[in-house]
């Protein structure tokens, strides 16, 4: 087995324990490089059926290539698909600074869904290289009542013996892509050709490395025209792959504040 | 100080070898991180900013544990609240550092941590030498089976560079490792704030002549799972693909072909891996081996759930009620004997009770002592009863499937591996082994106690032994209380009155009852007339009792009526005979009905054992993923008739007879026609061989057809 033999296993293995053990599990779909490799991933595991439904969190703020990215592997991949708009900006809390309230949308759209569908488990692609307090994530996370992320208290989680089962009104985050980093997504892409919103290569010079809706994601100067290139710029970058999502930087605890609240 | 930097080098691929950095809070593992990460160039400009801009807000110099440190409180308090990850790399590999919290309640982060590590950083304060968490830390390493140590003697630029400092210390780790069995890899003389020895050797202490942190660390390799031990795969599901099942799973040691046997415990089954399944693979997969995520299919159909472990036929692990656990105790609260807690083993949970506190075991003096409690972060050896058999292997023999944690109702309150596996004579038998394993689905507190009612002749004992068979089959155990048997011994001093019906009714539910707590499944066929008498046994039965009224209407009751009840009770011979002398009181709401009226036996049977399944789990159906094929069902079908009933030789004799003669038909006409002996004699031998393989399938397919013949399973009435 190689390095992402490995980490296939490991996934299947996660996503596998998530549907055996949660009653009612649905799966994050932000139609981002990370999440369209777990849903190649829930394939693997499910034999090429997604038993469960896949969410798309939609703010209205996608890029066109996005969509119709959406559109076409949802019925190309025969995925039971929920998206439903996320609440206005109004609702969210005042005092997070502007791209971090654009954010705040998705939790309180996830939220609302949970509520609405009766989901007991949401399955997320994150991986704890993106940021630093993914980092500290557990691969099955409870979240409280409200949400609440309570990174003090996590449960001890060894052995792959993750904790599934919480009181009522707990819900809990599975987390399949914990272990990855971003170049073994862009590797494991290559190798399993899976289809990615074109929007990751370069046009023009530049390229989205991180994508996210439109106002808030921006695009790095790049060369990277496919995947092959994309592997070797990330070989030799000294930019984390966050540097184009503005709610990371507007503060120093911004984007901690956010996943405390229950954000991805 | 000036310090050589890796070249940025990002060849290396490969898996990244998880590392993880222990330690006494403060003695500094944060910044050894930060220094490794940024010695080895794995860290971005933008990052190093930030890293400067948080520590310059906190009036600090560059402050490397910031890195790990990302959540606001950590940074605040400079403490590590929770393990993290990050990533570096060296010429020789990639490697991913689980820093762990060394602070003292964070005990439970740090074993989530170090879990799956392949080779650990032991930190070590120069200045204080080994401390209280040096030790627990050392000693939790080696409790989960981490023997790949570096021993980093860390700020040794606040005692000069001392040689003689760094030998005590050195030797002191040694000395307390050594009396747990772990040699480190390496013991070396660090300035992480420096970065002496860290990524290269460091010219402020020309005495050491020994490996830098990262060349100790090149020096060994990742561990792969065990390919080469005996295998296990723990079950975590069963998938339906159309009608087949598909077993699905992680092996944990060994490796697994199409074609071999396989040997499924706790029931022992057996059947071979008929194909290994997977969705987006270019060629067929033809056998896995340890780390591997498998759905495998079996040439037979076997009962199989999560929890059971699939092995090869020898080499199996041992089935115990009871176990001698290595426990780290994670919880606040103190733990006792008698407590009762879950024990996770693989995909396994099972109920257990802490028989004993055996040992105490002080992580300090490595001495171990009588104790009736262990508190948070003790390690302890207890002695833990199942109500059911766990399938255990020890620590020692197989790493990944001795071990496993407790849990008490949502949290994971300890971590433990298997010191011994004690063979229980009372609790290990056959019997009780393969039922209650039903039991534990059906909630466990009872098993299935399937109470058959109804008329003489209605086919009661016919489908309870059916049953059984089905069971047996299937792997599982069950037992037949007959009310003919049951009144040849157990009741043979009552008589039909009513009172002594009642009476019997009693006796059988009391039985049945013991049975059931004994974990056995139990089918009961019985008349028992009386709804009032059935609703008692219910009660003395609880949870697991199903009644099931077996219908026949009195005329096939009567036709069936092999003893010559119906023929006796008729001429009065026989008196309070149910249903014609006696009243049957027909069940109000029964569990299920079945009509054998006009049904086949195995008709009834086959939905008498989808009742059981549906009602206890004992054939869990299996989840479906995909919608069944009909070619398939078909095919199967054709396939099961091709297997069963007459004996093969005579479908072969008789077709040969019956060719024979035909074929020589065709050599008299072909010789009249053609006037050559061999021509003919080749047609009629071709003809022969096509002909005999035909006729004989044809044979196998009739001989398989309900149609035109008569029937020959009989149902016995009682």
């Amino acid at each position: 087995m190689d390095e992402l033999d490995w980490l296939e296993a490991q996934s299947i293995y996660i996503l596998r324990e998530a549907y055996s053990r949660i009653g009612e599990p649905v799966l994050l779909w932000s139609l981002g490089k990370d999440s369209n490799v777990m849903i190649w991933l829930a394939k693997k595991a499910f034999l090429g059926n997604i038993p469960f439904p896949v969410m798309h969190l939609d703010t209205g703020l996608e890029f066109p290539e996005v969509y119709a990215f959406r559109d076409r592997y949802a019925t190309d991949w025969n995925l039971n698909l929920i998206s439903d708009p996320c609440p206005p900006i109004e609702e969210t809390d005042p005092t997070l600074p502007p791209a971090s309230r654009l954010s705040a949308r998705k939790t309180l759209g996830l939220k609302q869904a949970l509520a609405r569908y009766g989901f007991s488990g949401v399955i997320a692609g994150i991986r704890r290289d993106e940021q630093a307090t993914r980092g500290k994530e557990r691969v099955f996370s409870p979240r409280a009542e409200d949400g609440q992320w309570d990174f003090r208290d996590q449960p001890a989680e060894f052995w792959d013996q993750f904790t599934a089962e919480y009181p009522a009104g707990v819900h809990v985050r599975i987390h399949p892509l914990l272990h990855w980093t971003e170049i073994d997504i862009w590797r494991y892409i290559a190798r399993e050709r899976i289809p990615v919103v074109p929007l990751y290569f370069a046009r023009d010079g530049m390229r989205y490395r991180s994508l996210g809706e439109i106002g808030i994601t921006f695009p790095i100067e790049s060369q990277a025209k496919d995947i092959p290139a994309i592997i070797r710029e990330l070989e030799s970058t000294r930019e984390p792959e966050r540097a184009g999502r503005a709610m990371d930087h507007e503060s120093e605890d911004a984007f901690e504040r956010l996943r405390v609240a229950g954000y991805m | 100080m000036a310090h050589d930097v890796i070249p940025l080098v990002r060849a290396p691929h490969g898996r990244a070898m998880p590392i993880v950095i222990v330690g006494h809070v403060d003695h500094g593992k944060s910044t050894l991180v930060g220094r490794l990460l940024h010695d080895t160039n794995s860290l971005s400009d933008a990052k190093v900013a930030q890293l400067r801009a948080m520590s310059a807000k906190r009036g600090l110099d560059v402050e490397w544990s910031f890195l790990l440190d990302a959540l606001q409180v950590e940074r605040d308090q400079g403490i590590t609240v929770d393990a993290t990850q990050v990533w570096f790399q060296t010429l020789r590999r990639r490697y991913v550092i689980i820093d762990a919290p060394g602070h003292r309640e964070f005990l439970r982060n740090t074993l989530t941590g170090a879990a799956s590590a392949d080779a650990a950083i032991l930190v070590v304060d120069a200045k204080i030498g080994v401390s209280e968490q040096t030790r627990r830390h050392a000693y939790l390493l080696n409790l989960i089976g981490l023997k790949q140590v570096i021993v980093a003697i860390n700020k040794m630029d606040l005692v000069g560079g001392d040689r003689d400092r760094f030998d005590d210390v050195a030797s002191e780790v040694g000395e307390y490792l050594a009396g747990i069995g772990v040699r480190p890899l390496a013991s070396i003389p660090v300035s992480a704030k420096h970065g002496d020895n860290i990524a290269t050797a460091s010219a402020s202490m020309p005495w050491y002549r020994g490996p830098s942190l990262v060349e100790a660390l090149d020096a060994h390799e990742p561990l792969p799972p065990p390919a080469q031990g005996p295998l296990r795969l723990p079950v975590q599901d069963v998938y339906r693909l159309g009608d087949r099942r598909a077993i699905v799973g992680r092996i944990e040691s060994g490796r697994l072909s199409v074609g071999d046997e396989l040997r499924f415990a706790p029931h022992g089954a057996t059947a071979r891996v008929a194909s290994i399944e997977a969705w987006g693979r270019a060629e067929r997969q033809v056998s896995a081996e340890a780390g591997e995520s498998v759905a495998i299919t079996l040439d037979e159909e076997l009962f199989v759930e999560r929890g059971h472990v699939a092995s090869n036929l020898d080499g199996r692990p041992l089935e115990t009620s009871v176990v001698i656990a290595k426990v780290i105790w994670l919880d606040r609260q103190p733990l006792v004997a008698g407590r009762r807690l879950s024990l996770r083993l693989n995909t396994a949970r099972h109920d257990v009770t802490v028989d004993a506190i055996e040992r105490v075991i002080d992580v300090d003096t490595l001495t171990d002592a009588a104790a009736d409690r262990v508190d948070q972060n003790g390690v302890a050896l207890l002695r833990l009863r199942s109500k059911r058999p766990m399938l255990v292997d020890s620590f020692a023999s197989s790493p990944r499937t001795g071990r496993g944690a407790l849990v008490d109702g949502y949290r994971v309150v300890g971590g433990c591996i298997v010191e011994q596996t004690l063979v229980d004579s009372v609790d290990n038998t056959a019997e009780r082994r393969l039922t209650s394993d039903v039991r534990g689905a059906n909630g466990g507190d009872s098993s299935p106690v399937i109470w058959l009612t109804g008329l003489s002749g209605a086919g009661k004992s016919t489908l309870a032994t059916a049953l059984q068979r089905r069971f047996t089959a299937r792997g599982l155990r069950s037992h037949v209380l007959d009310g003919d048997e049951l009144r040849r011994g157990l009741s043979s001093d009552l008589d039909f009155s009513t009172q002594a019906r009642s009476e019997n009714v009693r006796r059988v539910a009391e039985v049945s009852h013991l049975f059931a707590e004994a974990g056995m499944t139990v089918i009961v066929a019985l008349i028992s007339p009386s709804a009032a008498d059935r609703a008692h046994a219910r009660k003395i039965v609880g949870g697991g009792f199903r009644e099931v009224y077996v219908r026949a209407d009195l005329e096939t009751c009567r036709s069936r009526d092999p003893k010559g009840l119906y023929a006796r009770a008729k001429a009065g011979e026989v008196r309070q005979f149910t249903g014609i002398s006696a009243p049957y009181e027909i069940p109000t709401a029964p569990d299920l009905v079945l009509d054998t009226t006009g049904a086949s036996v195995e008709r009834s049977v086959g939905a008498l054992e989808q009742f059981v399944d549906t009602n206890f789990g004992t054939g869990r159906a299996a989840k479906a993923l995909n919608p069944e094929p009909e070619a398939g069902r078909l095919a199967k079908r054709a396939a099961a008739m091709l297997r069963s009933s007459e004996s093969h030789a005579r479908s072969i004799a008789k077709a040969v007879s019956w060719r024979a003669t035909g074929s020589l038909d065709t050599f008299v006409v072909a010789l009249l026609i053609t006037g050559n002996t061999r021509l003919a004699g080749g047609v009629a031998a071709t003809e022969l061989l096509t002909k005999i393989g035909l006729y004989y399938l044809h044979e196998r397919v009739w001989a398989l057809l309900p149609w035109g013949r008569r029937r020959t399973v009989e149902l016995q009435g009682r």
